[in-house]
């Protein structure tokens, strides 16, 4: 097998063995990503330049005697909704086109602590609003598997870059599904942690009570090694939790005998693509022989999740992005000539169709008159999404379902119908309004394209999580099988 | 409930968005069938039930007010379209 693709784990060996040195790495990821970033669009910002004189600095920490840890040396993409001090975080938005982060988040902090290298930023559905890609103000990403179709999102850039050998891991922000969706979409494993267990100080916020960071990569061990490293209380973030954090590779035993997993009846039933079914019930009967005990439940309010959703974070959203109004940052309009009319240009020359579309919902819901027609309404709704989940882990241990209804769509296919790209979010929704974590995992291929499986736990039972991935992933295949671009 | 062309326009001011004729037409449009979508909430009996503003519970998250250590002023300035004496300029307020 090459070097691009190859896991954490595997390089991490060669790192550690001086059977590879960083520069070396560095040096192949940023030829992977010439070679093939022009059919995938993946990344916004590539920075070769800061990424070979990190990788030599770190070389000269090993010959040193330094210690190669586990993230050492690893080459990364984060998504550009996140600041990296000195790089561009656009959101692909153009209203942000040319702004430079002036801080680091606290999550690139924590893997700077790690001597992790980042090569680039990833391209994303403007302000993570969107599950295709195809939102990205600047250009759409490809799916690896097949050019012609979605990578997903909104962190479809990270996903492909992963799925594409460019870089090894990579973070994303997922609000309803915009890291397991495109995981799920591009073959990769990726992990949205319980709210609040990765500090968002440094996240450009979509939807605060949503948004959470996490990692995408080739494998579940790779999965705990990257949120083991950004996880933890953050004071900057003060919706962080302050708890203590395991130690999630130590979860990774591959022992599920006895575990209670509970098949939610609306995950399986009309509109998931008949593939998806059988992806999932196979790895149901792969989970039931390795001394799992699987038994049918219902999440009853599931059908009213997507609509709870899209009132919540476009209200949220509304809020959030009031911020960008062309007077401290970004682009501000030269055709206005007062203060008002500035507000009013710069937005509406800045922002793309569909950040447009969520900040004239949310500022609906949330008007004088609407307010509890729609944003209380649902706030409740999201109790009783929350209650359902709450029910079913009184007597299970975690949640087994497909990651998204369908696998990946072709471009253009969806971009018409703004509710039918939402209801691709389905089953990722939930998850998001309980707070709860969750992963998707590669659990099968339709026509040449990923299916995921999704497994949901209880808030903070991330361990649960990972060793039920874990356990699947040791024996199957389909997290070995690699894209040919 | 149905959102109409002037609603549309309305929002748009709140919001501070300038929309071209097409953009209001196409957002009228579009509003109107999420919030049908929408309207599936109201089939369900919320009366008692408690909203959910956070995933998880938090009380007020308190810290001492201390003084801390703040960014530079160039560094915060990097982005400002317009700046003069370490000041953002904005185009007049009043008339």
């Amino acid at each position: 097998m090459t070097l691009y693709q190859q896991s954490i784990g595997e390089i991490h060996k060669k790192l550690a063995d001086r059977q590879l040195s960083v520069e070396e790495l560095v040096a192949e990821s940023l030829t992977r990503i010439e070679q093939v970033d022009g059919r995938l669009g993946a990344f916004l910002s590539v920075d070769g330049e800061g990424a070979r004189r990190k990788a030599r600095e770190l070389d000269g920490k090993l010959q040193q005697g330094g210690q190669a840890g586990l993230l050492f040396g690893l080459p990364a993409g984060v998504k550009d909704n996140m600041n990296t001090e000195g790089l561009k975080a656009t959101c692909a938005s153009k209203f942000l086109a040319n702004h430079t982060s002036i801080y680091d988040a606290t999550a690139i902090h924590k893997l700077q602590q790690q001597n992790y290298v980042l090569v680039g930023k990833t391209n994303m559905d403007e302000f993570a609003m969107g599950g295709s890609n195809e939102n990205s103000g600047f250009h759409a990403v490809r799916n690896p598997w097949n050019t012609e179709y979605v990578p997903g999102g909104s962190s479809g850039g990270s996903a492909a870059a992963v799925a594409a050998g460019e870089v090894y891991f990579a973070l994303g922000s997922d609000t309803g599904g915009s890291i397991r969706q495109p995981a799920s979409y591009c073959g990769i494993v990726g992990l949205k942690p319980t709210y609040g267990l990765v500090s968002r100080f440094g996240l450009v916020a979509f939807a605060s009570s949503l948004d959470q960071i996490g990692p995408l990569t080739k494998n579940v061990e790779d999965s705990a090694h990257v949120l083991q490293a950004i996880a933890g209380h953050d004071p900057s973030d003060s919706t962080s939790l302050d708890v203590a954090i395991p130690d999630y590779r130590q979860a990774l035993t591959g022992d599920i005998k006895g575990l209670r997993v509970a098949v939610p009846k609306e995950y399986l039933g009309e509109g998931v693509a008949p593939a998806v079914r059988a992806a999932v019930r196979n790895a149901l009967a792969e989970l039931e022989k390795l001394g799992a005990v699987w038994e049918e439940v219902s999440l009853p309010h599931t059908e009213y999740a997507v609509a709870a959703y899209y009132l919540l974070a476009s209200s949220e959203a509304s809020s959030n992005l009031a911020r960008f109004d062309g007077v401290r940052y970004g682009v501000r309009s030269e055709n206005a000539d007062n203060l008002i009319d500035l507000y009013r240009k710069s937005r509406s020359e800045g922002f793309g169709p569909e950040v447009k579309r969520r900040i004239m919902l949310g500022t609906y819901a949330l008007s004088s008159g609407y307010y509890d027609a729609y944003y209380l309404k649902a706030q409740k709704v999201r109790t009783l999404i929350k209650r359902d989940f709450d029910q079913v882990f009184e007597r299970f241990d975690i949640i087994v379902g497909p990651t998204a209804p369908t696998p990946a769509f072709k471009l253009g296919e969806q971009a018409a119908d703004p509710l039918t790209m939402y209801l691709n979010d389905i089953l990722t929704i939930p998850v998001s309004l309980a707070g709860i974590p969750a992963i998707s995992v590669p659990c099968g291929m339709d026509n040449g394209l990923p299916i995921g499986l999704q497994i949901i736990g209880k808030a903070l039972d991330e361990p649960t999580v990972l060793r039920a991935a874990h356990a699947f992933e040791q024996h199957t295949e389909y997290h070995k099988a690699r894209p040919a671009l | 409930m149905s959102i109409s062309l002037k609603q549309v326009e309305h929002v748009a001011g709140l919001a501070r968005l300038e929309l071209t004729e097409e953009e209001k037409e196409m957002y009228t449009e579009q509003l109107n069938a999420i919030l049908k979508y929408a309207e599936k909430l109201g089939t369900l009996d919320t009366d008692e039930i408690e909203p959910t503003d956070h995933a998880v519970p938090l009380a007020n998250v308190l810290r001492e007010d201390e003084v801390r250590p703040s960014l530079p002023l160039e560094r915060v300035l990097l982005n400002a379209p317009d700046e003069e004496d370490g000041q953002i300029k904005v185009p007049a307020v009043l008339e």
